[in-house]
């Protein structure tokens, strides 16, 4: 450290960064807010209708002729839109909070990866940043060439759908608002790229409930089967408008951003897994649990502040528009029940376990963030804060049992998102205060099917595998690391010279 | 020329080394290591199990000195790092034969 950084220090050179971005943000915000068209008009009621209705009544075109040139692009833009010019506005604003939210989606990814990464051995990191980031992608690709489609098939039999890989998106209107109304305001691409974001988010949950013993190998091809088959089918069901639309009297099952086609599936197969594993060798020691520490909390800590970052767009982006109705209560909801789990969950380890415990507290805003994913847009803000509190509590409870059953999970994942995945499609029912008449048997029928058969997959898949090339590393390797068994790759290179030692 | 080896509390390494220091002893090796003597260790807890730490983190301080002035290096070491608790740590020494000066090959002493 340079003892002369003086006021030009690390803590003043953030100020700057800060200051700077400050800026430039006020001064785009200004800019945009001065080139804002009016509000837009209603179009005529007409079939026919040729002439682009114009969002305001506009000045003669000027004698300058570099306007008239920009005048004429910008026309040439509405009227792609054709009949549906009249909702231009809207469209493109609802459009680029889409795409938006797909990058938060994206940064899920960071934060499953530093999470897992700060709750395990060091010796395992590499291990573990490997499976996460070829999740990320085999996942995006399956869904491209396979799971897209199979996933939102249109009409279908209601259970399954054969995918195919995405064609052009932007044709036969996929660019304009006609693509999804009000209720799906983006393009295809859009709609395909936010879902796509999902689902590798849904896979990586196994990754962190595997860590540490598993088989590089067939943990790909097992996550590849299930981001890729999986994912969609059981998606299919309920947002492919699928048989689970006739649950809840007809009223159709409630999952607003994925409780349970995400998080319950997500977590239910880590189980399947985490059964077919077996625990990391020396955890349940002569009938004592052994607790094998991570070892980065500022990783795991990091991870989970990514993750709720990211998650303002899993459910914020769920509105499917820039609604403002909605998407102001998605976020409040959202936050709150993520502090709400927080709290609750680090008040309860304090009390039963005399200390409070960073990585409960972590794992409590993250059962928040999955309580409230199921019904963000249906419950009022003091009801959020219920459901988060609640969620911490189960969260909680559900480590120390699982730990007790001898089911070795590292990181939490299936209390999390298993458990807290469950409590979030209960909670749709209890706290829906939209009439919209869910019930709790409706709601379970749905989350037990879809957990139930990502349960199922998982235990087929992955027996299989297991039977086939074995899962789980040697002992020898599990003790030494799987960095330099998998991967012959150390994370954290100790003594190094130039040369081979 | 005698090997001073020093196990301290870490918190106490600034306080050792200025001792050191107002002493003229220009050179030390610095380690960071884990144990204890009759200090019993804590109970530390993770995700609700309890267990023993009794390897507890503790600085190792090497110097080298002559002969004649060990016992006033040895005597400022113990009062620097002397907080009078169990867990203060302990100096062990041992002879030296030689000693290098790597830049410039010389042989000390």
């Amino acid at each position: 450290m340079n003892p002369r950084s003086g006021v030009f220090g690390r803590a003043g050179r953030v100020l700057v960064v800060l200051t700077i971005l400050l800026v430039s943000l006020s001064g785009g915000l200004a800019a945009q807010e001065a080139s804002a068209p009016p509000p837009a008009q209603e179009a005529e009621a007409e079939a026919q209708m040729q002439v682009v209705a114009q969002p305001a009544p506009v000045p003669e075109p000027a004698a300058d002729e570099a306007e008239d040139e920009y005048r004429a692009d910008y026309d040439a833009l509405i009227e792609e839109q054709g009949q549906y010019a009249y909702a231009f506005d809207f469209f493109t604003i609802s459009m680029v909070w889409t795409v938006i939210a797909a990058g938060l989606v994206f940064i899920m990814h960071l934060g499953f990866a530093t999470l897992e990464t700060g709750l395990t051995q060091s010796k395992n990191t590499v291990n573990i940043l490997f499976k996460n980031m070829f999740i990320v992608c085999i996942g995006l690709l399956t869904y491209a060439v396979w799971g897209f489609n199979s996933h939102y098939p249109g009409d279908f039999n209601g259970f399954f759908a054969l995918g195919s890989a995405i064609g052009d998106l932007n044709a036969d209107g996929g660019s304009t608002f006609g693509y999804g109304g009000v209720a799906l305001a983006m393009t295809g691409y859009g709609d395909f790229i936010f879902q796509a974001m999902f689902a590798a988010t849904a896979a990586t949950i196994v990754s962190g409930a595997v860590a540490e013993r598993v088989k590089l190998l067939p943990f790909l091809i097992f996550a590849t089967l299930l981001v890729g088959l999986a994912y969609p089918w059981i998606g299919s069901w309920h947002w492919g408008g699928g048989w689970m639309g006739g649950l809840n009297d007809g009223n159709g099952f409630k999952d607003f951003a994925g409780s349970a086609v995400v998080h319950a599936f997500g977590g239910f197969a880590a189980l399947a897994c985490v059964l077919l594993l077996g625990p990391r060798h020396g955890k349940y020691v002569d009938g004592q649990i052994r607790p094998i520490q991570g070892h980065n909390m500022g990783l795991a800590a990091i991870g989970v502040f990514l993750l709720w970052f990211g998650w303002y767009g899993f459910n914020g982006g769920s509105v499917l528009s820039a609604s403002p109705g909605p998407l102001g209560l998605v976020f409040t909801t959202t936050s709150l029940a993520a502090a709400a789990g927080g709290v609750s969950a680090a008040v309860v380890s304090w009390v039963f376990l005399k200390k409070p415990d960073l990585s409960m507290g972590l794992n409590g805003i993250l059962a928040g963030l999955v309580g409230i994913t199921a019904n963000a847009d249906i419950v009022s803000a003091m009801s959020a804060i219920v459901i988060g509190l609640i969620a911490g509590v189960i969260v909680f409870a559900s480590v120390l049992l699982l730990d007790r059953a001898k089911i070795d999970d590292p990181v939490g994942a299936i209390s999390v998102h298993g458990a807290c995945g469950v409590w979030g499609i209960l909670a749709c029912a209890l706290f829906d205060n939209t009439g919209g008449g869910l019930t709790i048997v409706g709601q379970f029928i749905g989350v037990l099917a879809v957990g139930g058969s990502a349960f199922l997959f998982s235990l087929i898949v992955f027996g299989i595998l297991k039977a086939a090339m074995g899962v789980r590393v040697s002992a020898e390797e599990e003790a030494e690391g799987l960095d330099y068994g998998e991967h012959g790759m150390e994370a954290y290179p100790h003594f190094q010279t130039a040369r081979e030692m | 020329m005698k090997l001073i080896k020093s196990i301290v509390r870490p918190n106490k390494v600034d306080e050792v080394r200025d001792a050191l220091e107002k002493l003229s002893i220009p050179g030390m090796t610095v380690t960071e290591v884990r144990g204890h003597g009759r200090q019993k260790g804590h109970t530390a807890i993770y995700r609700g199990k309890e267990y023993n730490v009794s390897l507890l983190p503790k600085v190792e301080i090497e110097v080298v000195v002559a002969d004649a002035v060990a016992d006033e290096v040895i005597a400022a070491i113990i009062t620097a790092a002397r907080t009078g608790e169990i867990g203060d740590g302990r100096v062990f020494i041992t002879p030296v034969e030689h000693s290098y000066n790597i830049r410039t090959g010389e042989r000390d002493i």
